[in-house]
C-alpha cells in the first residue's frame, strides 16, 4: 500500500486524503495502530516532516489519536468513520449527478443506467 | 526555540573575477532537510566546500552550530564529498576501518549492515567497483556517523532511478533524529518528495527559497517543473 502522488499538489494534503482513503475504505481498521512516523516515511518515500503535518491533521479532524505512550491509532468511533464515509459518497455521487445533468440525464435515467452498466463495472 | 544548526550569512566568493557566490544567506533548522538546487557552475559545491572548511578565503560568515567551519566543525558535520575522495588502492574494508579511526562518531556495525543491505563487496578495491558502487560505499560511510549535520553533495548523481530510491531511504532511515541534512542535486523529479526547504542557485545567487509544500500550493507545480521553468533561458 503506497500511494502515488501528483508532484504539482503539496504531498500533506495528498497524504491527509490518502489516510482518509485507507481509514474511510476499512483498509486501516477502527482502533487500529499506525507505524511510527519515520518508520511510515521511509516506507511511503516523503518527508518525515510532511507526514508529521498530515498526522496532525487527522488528529485535528478526529481520525487519527495519540496515546502518550502506546502511539498513534485509528479512531475506533465508527459512527464518525460511517458518517465521513457517507459524507465522501454523497461528494462523489453530487459531482457525478452533475456531470450527468449537462447531458441531459435526469437523476431516474441515472438510477436506471447505474442498474444498467454498474453491473459491468463491477466484472 | 530550535536552535539554528546552520546559518550562512552573506557568503561571497570569488575565483579570480568570476563570481562564485554572491550575498547568499539563508539558514538550516534542526530537523530539517535542505535541497540545494542548481545546474552545473551555480555554486553549489563552492558553497558545500565553505561549510566543509575545504575553502577559507570567502567573504561573510557561516556558523555550524555557532562555530566557524574548521577542526571542531568537522566533528559535527558528516560530509559526503561530489567525488571519490579515498584512496581508491583501500579495499570496503580499510576504508570502513579508517572511517571508524578517524570519526568517534562513527558507527562500524551500522555501516557493514547498510553495505550488506545495499550489496557492496567488502573486499574488493575502491577503485575496482564500479561508479554506482562508489557512491554506495560513500553514502554508507557518511550515513554512518552520528552526526549533527549532513552534507551531501550529489548523492544521486550516478546511480540509476531503481538505486535512487534505495540511496534516499539509505538517508532517510540513517540521519539522527534531530540531526539536518543539506543535498545538492541538479536531479530532482526522483528526491523532490523528501525535501522541507528548497533552495534555487543560479550564477552563485539564491534566486528562490521556500518551504517546498508552499511553493507548490503557490504554483500549482511540483519543484522539479518550477526548477525547469526557472533555468529556462
Amino acid at each position: 500500500m503506497k500511494p502515488s502522488f501528483d508532484p504539482n499538489q503539496p504531498i500533506y494534503t495528498q497524504l491527509v486524503d490518502w489516510f482518509k482513503q485507507q481509514i474511510l475504505g476499512g483498509e486501516l481498521g477502527p482502533g487500529e495502530k499506525i507505524a511510527p512516523v519515520r518508520e511510515l516515511a521511509l516506507e511511503l518515500g516523503v518527508n518525515p516532516n510532511t507526514l508529521q503535518r498530515a498526522m496532525s491533521e487527522l488528529e485535528r479532524e478526529g481520525l487519527l489519536y495519540t496515546e502518550r505512550t502506546a502511539g498513534r491509532f485509528v479512531t475506533s468511533d465508527r459512527a464518525l468513520i460511517a458518517a465521513l464515509r457517507e459524507e465522501a459518497i454523497a461528494k462523489i455521487l453530487q459531482r457525478f449527478l452533475a456531470e450527468l445533468i449537462t447531458l441531459g440525464c435526469t437523476t431516474d435515467d441515472a438510477l436506471r443506467l447505474i442498474k444498467k452498466y454498474g453491473g459491468e463495472i463491477n466484472e | 526555540m530550535s536552535e539554528v544548526l546552520l546559518e550562512i550569512k552573506s557568503v561571497s566568493k570569488r575565483y579570480g573575477h568570476k563570481g562564485a557566490l554572491r550575498n547568499v544567506s539563508f539558514t538550516v533548522e534542526p530537523g530539517k532537510i535542505v535541497g540545494l538546487l542548481g545546474p552545473n557552475g551555480s555554486g553549489k559545491t563552492t558553497l558545500i566546500k565553505i561549510i566543509n572548511a575545504l575553502l577559507a578565503d570567502y567573504e561573510g560568515e557561516v556558523l555550524i552550530c555557532r562555530q566557524r567551519p574548521g577542526k571542531e566543525s568537522k566533528r559535527l558535520v558528516s560530509y559526503l564529498p561530489d567525488k571519490m575522495a579515498l584512496p581508491t588502492w583501500l579495499t570496503v574494508n580499510e576504508a570502513l576501518n579508517l572511517y571508524d579511526s578517524f570519526f568517534s562518531d562513527f558507527e562500524l556495525a551500522r555501516a557493514q549492515a547498510l553495505l550488506e543491505a545495499l550489496k557492496v563487496p567488502h573486499n574488493m578495491r575502491i577503485g575496482e567497483l564500479s561508479k554506482g558502487m562508489q557512491e554506495k560505499l560513500m553514502l554508507v560511510l557518511t550515513m554512518s556517523r552520528r552526526a549533527k549535520l549532513y552534507v551531501l553533495d550529489e548523492p544521486i548523481a550516478g546511480v540509476d532511478p531503481a538505486a535512487r530510491d534505495q540511496i534516499l531511504s539509505t538517508i532517510l532511515d540513517n540521519f539522527t533524529a534531530g540531526s539536518s541534512i543539506l543535498l545538492s542535486t541538479h536531479i530532482i523529479s526522483d528526491v523532490e518528495a523528501v525535501f522541507d526547504d528548497v533552495i534555487f542557485l543560479q550564477d552563485g545567487n539564491i534566486i528562490l527559497h521556500g518551504e517546498a509544500e508552499a511553493l507548490r500550493s503557490e504554483h500549482g507545480k511540483s519543484i522539479d517543473q518550477l526548477f525547469r521553468e526557472v533555468y529556462k533561458c
